[in-house]
């Protein structure tokens, strides 16, 4: 969101600096609450603390809040984040830098540049207008979906920061190296004439000063757009975490997903493609195959698969890129993802 | 008064337009609202994050549902 206006009658806006303090205080004290508040909760309840049910149900008390507090921690920030890095100015940065280095740096961008999957081709067009070469393009694209605030904290909130590190490296790593890869094949002729023959822009930036106010105003506007859209998927993740547990042989999934099968990493690949959904969305799934046994690298390509190649953005893709030119984006991709998750379960 | 939304027709671009009806006609001013999704009129606008939004021929906003504050002021303009 580039475009702020601060509602005149909030006093966050006019007292930024102590409206911030008091929320991290606020936040802290409710962080430190949900363990006793969650055990209080259960204790009310007519069921035995020690029985299975009493373990899961202190569970959910204690899983979704705290990783709905989480979110809403990490989205208001990057909400305010998001103000300094608006798509124009990330394409300011970019353009007219040579390979290597700037692929890393547009995959990185990717993490903390705002970007609605629907702008992924106007996106795209505006970079490569303004001289950003196309293979770094690339690596910002296949990074901003994927590596996102959101993906990053429901990782860590459910599954730990071994897990969302993880995914962090190897996301920027499948974006970095699949756009290298892109560029050094000099795909240029394959983009739609209309996209090649549009005059060269210049990427200059007008930078619009933003009160500290404002930040804060992306950062609510932030949490009731991603947070007030996402809740129902966690809730969902949760509870299917506890609930399966019971009913579901713990090895369930080993036997077709687990490391032994060498064919469930393109298998988990090629099944994401045609789902379509966010990386919220795919939590719930996630949650579910790791509790029963899936390999954690099969997951993980399985998730990344969900979110960085779909069918509906391919369609979409199609009318700028040449058909051979979305083959080798797909290809390539899926190379990187399929390799993520062999090492990963050859590691670990 | 002339107003463009510009967007590949995603949920935002719709959210948008119906926002900006819905304050129009609740304040009582005549607005002609049209919906611009192809690609290359988008780009024309030198717009690269949609939704965008164009008053009289004149980019005001991209990148996002605008506020209702916002559109009020284009609005009362």
């Amino acid at each position: 969101m580039n475009t702020l206006t601060a509602s005149r009658t909030s006093w966050p806006t006019r007292q930024p600096i102590l409206f911030l303090i008091l929320a991290a205080l606020a936040w802290l004290a409710l962080y430190n609450t949900l363990i006793p508040a969650s055990e209080a909760l259960v204790a009310a309840l007519p069921v035995d603390r020690a029985s299975h049910l009493g373990g899961a149900l202190q569970f959910f008390f204690y899983d979704t809040p705290k990783v709905l507090l989480l979110l809403t921690a990490v989205v208001f920030v990057m909400g305010m984040v998001n103000s300094y890095f608006t798509p124009e100015r990330t394409r300011a940065l970019l353009a007219g830098r040579s390979e290597g280095a700037a692929n890393v740096m547009a995959a990185s961008l990717g993490i903390v540049t705002p970007f609605c999957s629907c702008s992924a081709v106007p996106l795209f067009i505006g970079f490569v207008q303004a001289g950003v070469p196309l293979g770094v393009t690339f690596s910002f694209l296949i990074s901003a979906p994927m590596v996102n605030e959101v993906a990053l904290t429901l990782l860590f909130g459910m599954f730990g920061w071994k897990v969302a590190l993880l995914y962090l490296g190897l996301g920027l790593t499948v974006a970095i190296v699949a756009g290298w890869v892109i560029g050094r094949l000099k795909m240029e002729a394959h983009l739609e004439d209309w996209v090649r023959d549009m005059p060269k822009m210049s990427a200059d930036f007008e930078a619009t000063g933003m009160m500290l106010g404002e930040r804060i105003e992306g950062g609510f506007q932030a949490v009731r757009e991603i947070v007030g859209k996402v809740w129902p998927y966690i809730l969902v993740g949760i509870a299917l975490g506890g609930l399966i547990h019971g009913y579901v042989p713990e090895d369930f999934m080993a036997s077709f997903m687990g490391k032994e099968a060498w064919w469930s990493v393109p298998l988990a690949v090629v099944m994401g493609v045609p789902m379509y959904t966010n990386a919220a969305g795919v939590i719930p799934i996630v949650q579910a195959l790791l509790a029963k046994g899936a390999a954690l690298g099969t997951v993980l390509a399985f998730m990344m698969s969900v979110i960085a190649l779909s069918l509906p953005e391919m369609i979409i893709l199609r009318k700028v890129l040449k058909v051979r030119l979305i083959a080798t984006f797909v290809a390539v991709v899926a190379s990187g993802i399929l390799l993520v998750g062999f090492v990963f379960n050859a590691v670990l | 008064m002339d107003i463009k939304v510009l967007g590949t027709g995603c949920a935002n671009c719709k959210t948008t337009i119906a926002l900006i009806d819905q304050i129009a006609r609740a304040k009582g001013v005549a607005v002609t609202l049209t919906k611009v999704e192809e690609l290359r009129d988008i780009m024309g606008y030198g717009v690269i994050s949609t939704p965008g939004v164009v008053i009289n021929g004149k980019v005001v906003h991209a990148g996002g549902v605008p506020s209702r504050d916002k559109i009020e002021q284009w609005l009362a303009a």
